[in-house]
């Protein structure tokens, strides 16, 4: 690929058909050609047999629409965009396991009330605190609570999506759209 | 009609026209032999090793324009296909590959025979199907021969269980539709595109058409001739796109690139505009990048979106298929006469006439190609391995039909001569196939000459033997200070004894006056025939860009550097 100049984090979404392998193909994808994938969530979409995929990936506009096009290439891939430019809605969820003694118990929850965070399960000396948002409020209670002693944590990836009418993928959506001049499938 | 999944491969493939496949049985994909005796009209033609399968299905494809199809067994006899399967794959050739994998309750258990196909071939194919249930066949392999044949063409594979082969009888229904929501086949462009690039072409003094293997692939090339004699355009061809136009047609000037006409690489230098038309900008034409072509502008037209932009900015992309596309084109491109740039073009060709072989005493590999081809006119088609004989075949072989070179360009695939070469022939059996060979690609895989004389394939062996890897051999004396090691054979067999093991005939020529006779008397022989040449040894490849450079780095050949 070519120079990665102005680094950039751009948010694309891809609905693939839900068939074993598919996952290994993008992942493969990604691989292959030296493509740098900052999160990657996969789940069911609105319709079903199809997955919905979104990525958050690094690099210059040239090299995230190269990513595009190779992924709307598989042929399990039936729909790509870039929406960072959309107006868009993102969300991840984390799960993080901190160590609690009687003295900071009280600390800690008051950090998750002001986080809106929720607590979900309590143990004798441990507590696992789930929290939805952008990456940035997750990094910054993380941050919060490593003093107190962080033991595990596991984040889910981001999934985006846009607001407003669209789907982000097929209605109006020309110009996010990587390049295709489909006659249809067949 | 109740099948068992062989059955229903084999109906599938008469179903898809394929009535030659290319292969070696093994125990997984035995089943489908057992089908296979019953269906007389599927000719199936017998290899020495199943990687010879995948080039023949290759050469086929290239020299028909149908789908290629190679058969191996599961393990081994797949992995082996693999270097066939990414040549086609880099080149963009159809191909069906169906293989046999170990029993559906033994697949993950590392079994005997036991390779992950579908994974290991996943990077290198268009795209592949692992097939669960019998039920699924028929689809399967409509889906791969539709998948294979159509948008920029691409090998599949389908890799079918024993199990699932031998499976109970189930009724064939031949699907007539394809679910792949997710595949989408440009068609024509999108015609403000198509305005926008009109204009750059009729606006440019110094415009370059760069013809690649699309223009073949898509039968543009009437197309581009008629544009490019209509608006007086000179013509380069990649690599692959060599055939496209006639080799002695006044507006070709034949290869750019790193072994390219020094005239091409210096007209692109100067162009103020690139018409790159079904072609991929590959490093080995472009050189570095940033010296390439600085003075122009981009037209980019493929039928691989992805391609736009990938290696070169492009001004003006255009998706779509190349024949529609230039039909669109053709009647938006002015007459024009460009006087002052062709007449430039003449003088670098005057300065730098690479394309003229100089005169030596001595038996020269450019020699032989150029009289070869003199002998045929230009006609019937030549096929070629890689290194050095490749290059000179690309620049000194005469080509007056679309469709007759047939390389390895992409993956540079050593030893693809053999099998191809063969393939070819089995597709187009009125033709004349040469297969120009180098004396390290045949021993790769001259153990398919059998399969040529068995399946009565009348291919003509040209080897240039200068008895070592010549391109390494090159690339050693120029950057390695002449530090030749592990490229010069000492104990090449005597191909003239080989041809006679195989009880063909073997020729050897040694001296100039002797090629011609050579060539007509392997034209006249009827069957495959060996001709050894044995040229000189330490010959190098001009012009020569080194890898990475640009045209201000060429290397000519002393007595064409434009001082003569």
């Amino acid at each position: 690929m070519a120079q990665i100049n102005e680094i950039e984090q751009h948010t694309l979404i891809a609905l693939v058909e839900d068939k074993p392998g598919v996952l290994n193909r993008v992942a493969s994808m990604f691989r292959r050609r030296g493509f740098n994938i900052i999160s990657l969530a996969v789940g069911n979409s609105e319709q079903a047999g199809l997955s919905r995929m979104t990525f958050v990936v690094n690099g210059d506009y040239r090299t995230v629409s190269q990513v595009a096009k190779q992924l709307d290439k598989l042929i399990d891939v039936l729909e790509v965009a870039d929406i960072s430019e959309a107006r868009i809605v993102a969300r991840e969820l984390a799960m993080i396991k901190v160590s609690t003694t009687p003295m900071t118990r009280g600390e800690i929850i008051q950090i998750v009330n002001l986080f809106r965070a929720n607590i979900i399960d309590v143990g004798g000396d441990s507590m696992i605190i789930e929290i939805t948002g952008e990456g940035d409020k997750i990094d910054a209670l993380y941050d919060l609570l490593s003093p107190f002693g962080i033991t595990e944590m596991s984040r889910s990836g981001i999934v985006a999506m846009e607001r407003g009418k669209s789907n982000g993928l097929t209605d109006g959506h020309k110009n996010n759209n990587v390049h295709s001049n489909g006659t249809g499938s067949s | 009609m109740e099948l068992t999944g062989a059955e229903i491969v084999c109906e599938s493939l008469l179903k898809e026209g394929a009535d030659v496949i290319f292969g070696l049985p093994g125990g997984a994909v035995l089943p489908l032999y057992g089908a296979l005796a019953n269906y007389p009209k599927i000719r199936h033609i017998l290899v020495r090793h199943e990687q010879a399968a995948a080039m023949a299905a290759d050469g086929y494809a290239r020299a028909t324009g149908k789908a290629g199809v190679c058969v191996a067994t599961s393990g081994p006899g797949a992995t082996n296909l693999v270097t066939g399967i990414a040549a086609a794959q880099m080149d963009s050739v159809p191909m069906v590959a169906i293989t046999g994998q170990v029993p559906r309750p033994y697949i993950g258990t590392d079994a005997f025979q036991e390779t992950d196909v579908t994974g290991v071939t996943l990077p290198i194919t268009k795209h592949n199907i692992l097939v669960m249930k019998v039920e699924d066949v028929a689809q399967a392999i409509h889906d791969a021969f539709y998948i294979a044949n159509s948008g920029r063409p691409g090998p599949v594979l389908v890799d079918i269980p024993r199990d699932v082969l031998l499976g109970a009888k189930t009724e064939f229904i031949w699907p007539e539709t394809h679910k792949l929501p997710g595949y989408r086949i440009p068609g024509p462009a999108d015609e403000t595109e198509v305005i926008a690039a009109a204009a750059l072409i009729n606006q440019s003094q110094r415009p370059l058409i760069m013809a690649g293997h699309g223009m073949l692939i898509s039968h543009a090339y009437s197309l581009m001739t008629e544009m490019a004699e209509k608006a007086q355009i000179p013509v380069i061809t990649t690599l692959l796109g060599i055939s496209s136009i006639a080799s002695d047609h006044e507006l070709n000037l034949g290869m750019s690139g790193m072994h390219g006409m020094a005239y091409a690489n210096l007209a692109i230098d100067e162009a103020d505009l690139i018409i790159g038309l079904g072609m991929r900008f590959d490093d080995r034409v472009t050189g570095r990048i940033s010296a390439f072509a600085p003075n122009a502008k981009f037209v980019h037209v493929d039928i691989d979106a992805s391609e736009i932009d990938k290696n070169v900015q492009t001004d003006i992309g255009v998706c779509g298929d190349l024949k529609s596309v230039m039909e669109q084109l053709l009647p938006k491109v002015e007459p024009n006469v460009h006087i002052d740039w062709l007449r430039h073009i003449q003088e670098l060709k005057d300065q730098h006439p690479s394309h003229i072989v100089r005169q030596s005493e001595e038996l020269l590999p450019q020699y032989v190609l150029q009289r070869l081809t003199e002998v045929t006119q230009g006609h019937g088609i030549v096929v070629t391995g890689v290194g050095q004989h490749q290059m000179w075949a690309a620049q000194h072989c005469l080509f007056r039909e679309p469709n007759t070179f047939i390389t390895s360009g992409g993956l540079g695939t050593m030893g693809f001569e053999v099998p191809a070469a063969l393939g070819a022939q089995v597709g187009r059996p009125d033709t004349t196939v040469w297969s120009v060979c180098g004396d390290g690609g045949f021993q790769m895989t001259m153990c398919d000459i059998a399969t040529a004389v068995e399946s009565g394939a009348d291919v003509k062996f040209a080897i240039l033997n200068n008895k070592n890897l010549g391109m390494v051999h090159q690339l050693q004396d120029v950057f390695f200070e002449k530090d030749y090691m592990a490229s010069e054979f000492s104990a090449n067999p005597d191909f003239v004894k080989i041809a006679e093991a195989y009880g063909i005939r073997g020729i050897r020529v040694t001296k100039q006056e002797e090629v011609v006779d050579a060539v007509q008397q392997a034209m006249e022989t009827a069957g495959p025939v060996i001709v050894d040449f044995m040229v000189k040894e330490d010959e190098i490849v001009f012009p020569f860009i080194p890898s990475g450079q640009s045209v201000n780095e060429m290397l000519e050949e002393p007595a064409h550097n434009g001082t003569s």
